[in-house]
């Protein structure tokens, strides 16, 4: 995913000058995951931007670059980071079009790896996506494989509004497919069903898509048919796709890493218990990560895993 | 210049300039004296308006319209404005109507921002001025990101942030000064130092001597400067101006000042300082000085000075009345602009509250 993402900087950077990276280490270091390397040897130090170790700054001076006219693509180094520009993010850069009537608009892109699964501990894994879909003017995506993840960044660079573009991180190396070369993209707010089933629905994005795939491959064993549902975006969320799955297989289980109180999860199983009730044939399950702070030397426990997942599920089938 | 010594023209005596005039023409002068005199008519009835119910809040600058006029009177063409909410007198140095003002404060149709916001958050991208926000020293940074564009893109814009001295202790403020040192960005800031944040005096925000000394700390030049003192405000802002825009950086301008007034309508300035404290800084206003300096230097007369606030106070009452008679914005601008295509799930919550309103209005 990573050469994917980074074939998609370079792409959009080709493509418009306005583009322009700025972030911690983005610059000559490639960034610490290497999604920007090249880049500042491509198109130099006027667009490939080293700040100062400055989350607010980072997104403040993005947001005024945006209204120079630049398109910014704002790096936070780790999204367990990015809380000191919470406030530049909710207050400023989601509000800036509706405040000014349309006058301004602030088209920055935001990227930032999620997530567990590496070994990081507290401040190395969180999944913020929920703090984000909650805020008005912001689209939030969340990539799951190196296609969609060229496929929506460059949508991203070319969308008129502030995008939160979540990479999975523990996906950066363990993702592997031949992307399109050049120019294509993945609409955001578009959620694509990864595998067809008739009996339960799995509700899934970011790196918890290819642990449901398997969930989905493993229970194929004991006669449950699962549809994989992958949401890609959850601001705007897709929920034509969504109904659509429930309506056929009438079961639901929703994953995500996040906790759950108050995690996506919840807009989802409201989401779907307000259009699609009649349908649902069993209650919505939902296997989330815990209410805790993420754990270091416990983190497999605290992640969805295979099996965690596919207990729910044969608790919904049978249900 | 310095960010120790405060730096003044006008004498003790509003008369004697301690320096030479800043170059400008009698016209010049005669035009910031009265936008600061409009600053000063404007907000008098705006508070006016606020206590007939007509304005949910407001946030007075009288003391403080010498910095807001000359620092903006000391922009060119090209140059933007990122202002805070309390200095109406740029907006106006700077082409915004008394009729656009009054539109954002009553928050109706005609307001460029569509009356989203609380009164005095204004902004116009025509007249280059970006959105104002409430928390205090967010501005700066897209203050600075601005002027990085421009530098990266070789532009000739400069970019002038004003904030307040409480913004001085916000994250905004440390990052912006940063970030705009170490590029050398063409931007200008200006605190306006009125001495208090809301109700927290400046002794319990900073330990510095100065506000204008914490520039060293970012590698730029600090200046403070008499903030009641308009040729003084005009001359430092001016110098900055054009050290930014021949590539020189950054200025931090503190315009030292007083809020003659409370923090906002809604609070109550008498239950943290004393009204003596108050009287002592209202011998020095803005606006009585410089009418000193300009009576003095023959360009202008008490009685000339009578008919102007007439003639201010009569048009303030116009755009009043031109203002007041225009709507408030059409329901459905509750849901546009939040993106630059409405969502599927806007486009239902919209139609849900359309439906509810049109039911209401049946049942009636």
């Amino acid at each position: 995913m990573i050469d994917a993402l980074n074939d998609a900087l370079h792409v959009g950077m080709r493509a418009n000058d306005n583009v322009v990276v700025l972030g911690e280490d983005v610059g000559r270091l490639g960034g610490v995951f290497r999604v920007t390397a090249g880049l500042f040897d491509e198109f130099g130090e006027d667009r490939v931007l080293d700040t100062p170790l400055t989350e607010t700054g980072i997104v403040g001076s993005a947001i005024g670059m945006a209204l120079y006219g630049l398109r910014p693509v704002a790096e936070i180094q780790f999204a367990d980071f990015v809380f000191p520009a919470f406030d530049q993010i909710v207050n400023e850069l989601a509000k800036y079009r509706y405040r000014s009537g349309n006058q301004f608009e602030c088209p920055v892109l935001m990227r930032m790896p999620v997530g567990g699964g590496i070994g990081g501990g507290h401040y190395h894994s969180q999944s913020p996506e929920a703090y984000f879909a909650h805020t008005a003017g912001l689209k939030v995506v969340i990539p799951s494989n190196p296609y969609d993840a060229k496929g929506l960044l460059l949508a991203a660079l070319e969308d008129p509004d502030p995008v939160v573009f979540l990479e999975p991180k523990k996906l950066y190396r363990t993702t592997h497919a031949e992307v399109p070369e050049g120019h294509y993209t993945v609409p955001i707010g578009s959620a694509a069903a990864v595998r067809e089933g008739s009996d339960l629905t799995l509700l899934c994005y970011g790196a918890m898509v290819p642990v449901c795939g398997k969930v989905a491959a493993s229970a194929a064993g004991e006669g449950i048919d699962i549809e994989v549902i992958d949401l890609r975006s959850i601001l705007p969320l897709d929920l034509d796709v969504v109904s659509a799955s429930v309506a056929k297989t009438g079961r639901v289980v929703i994953v995500h890493e996040a906790p759950r109180t108050c995690g996506f999860g919840a807009e989802l199983a409201a989401s779907i218990v307000e259009r699609s009730f009649w349908d649902l044939d069993a209650p919505i399950a939902r296997v989330t990560g815990f209410d805790t702070p993420f754990p270091y030397r416990l983190e497999d426990a605290y992640m969805p895993t295979l099996e965690r997942i596919l207990e729910g599920v044969r608790t919904t089938a049978r249900a | 210049m310095s960010d120790t010594e405060m730096f003044r023209l006008l004498a003790d005596d509003d008369v004697r300039l301690e320096a030479d005039a800043p170059d400008l023409s009698d016209e010049q002068f005669l035009g910031i004296y009265r936008v600061m005199v409009q600053t000063r008519v404007f907000d008098a009835a705006m508070i006016g308006l606020h206590r007939q119910g007509r304005i949910g809040i407001y946030g007075s600058s009288e003391g403080e319209e010498a910095i807001a006029v000359a620092a903006a009177a000391a922009l060119d063409e090209p140059d933007w404005l990122f202002p805070d909410y309390r200095v109406p007198g740029a907006l106006f140095e700077r082409g915004v109507t008394m009729e656009e003002t009054l539109a954002q404060l009553f928050g109706s149709a005609a307001d460029l921002g569509k009356g989203r916001q609380l009164p005095t958050h204004y902004g116009s991208r025509r007249l280059q001025i970006a959105s104002i926000s409430s928390p205090v020293g967010n501005g700066t940074p897209h203050a600075v990101g601005f002027a990085w564009a421009a530098k990266i893109r070789k532009g000739p814009e400069v970019v002038l942030n004003f904030f307040g001295d409480g913004a001085t202790s916000e994250e905004g403020f440390h990052t912006g000064m940063n970030i705009a040192g170490v590029h050398r960005l063409p931007v200008v800031f200006v605190c306006r130092n009125n001495q208090y944040a809301i109700s927290v005096p400046l002794r319990l925000q900073t330990a510095s001597e100065t506000i204008a000394i914490k520039a060293r700390a970012y590698g730029f030049d600090g200046v403070r400067v008499d903030g009641s003192d308009a040729l003084a405000v005009y001359a430092a802002v001016r110098k900055a101006v054009e050290r930014a825009r021949a590539g020189e950086g950054p200025t931090l301008i503190e315009g030292v000042s007083y809020r003659h007034g409370a923090h906002s309508t809604s609070d109550d300035d008498t239950r943290y300082r004393d009204r003596s404290e108050a009287d002592a800084w209202k011998k020095r206003d803005p606006i009585a000085r410089f009418r000193r300096y300009l009576v003095a230097r023959g360009i202008w007369d008490e009685n000339r000075d009578a008919d102007l606030v007439r003639e201010l106070t009569e048009a303030v009452q116009r755009a009043i009345d031109v203002a007041s008679a225009v709507p408030v914005p059409q329901i459905d601008t509750l849901f546009t602009d939040v993106y630059h295509d409405m969502p599927p799930h806007l486009q239902i919550q919209r139609d849900e509250l359309l439906r509810h309103l049109e039911s209401r209005k049946q049942a009636e």
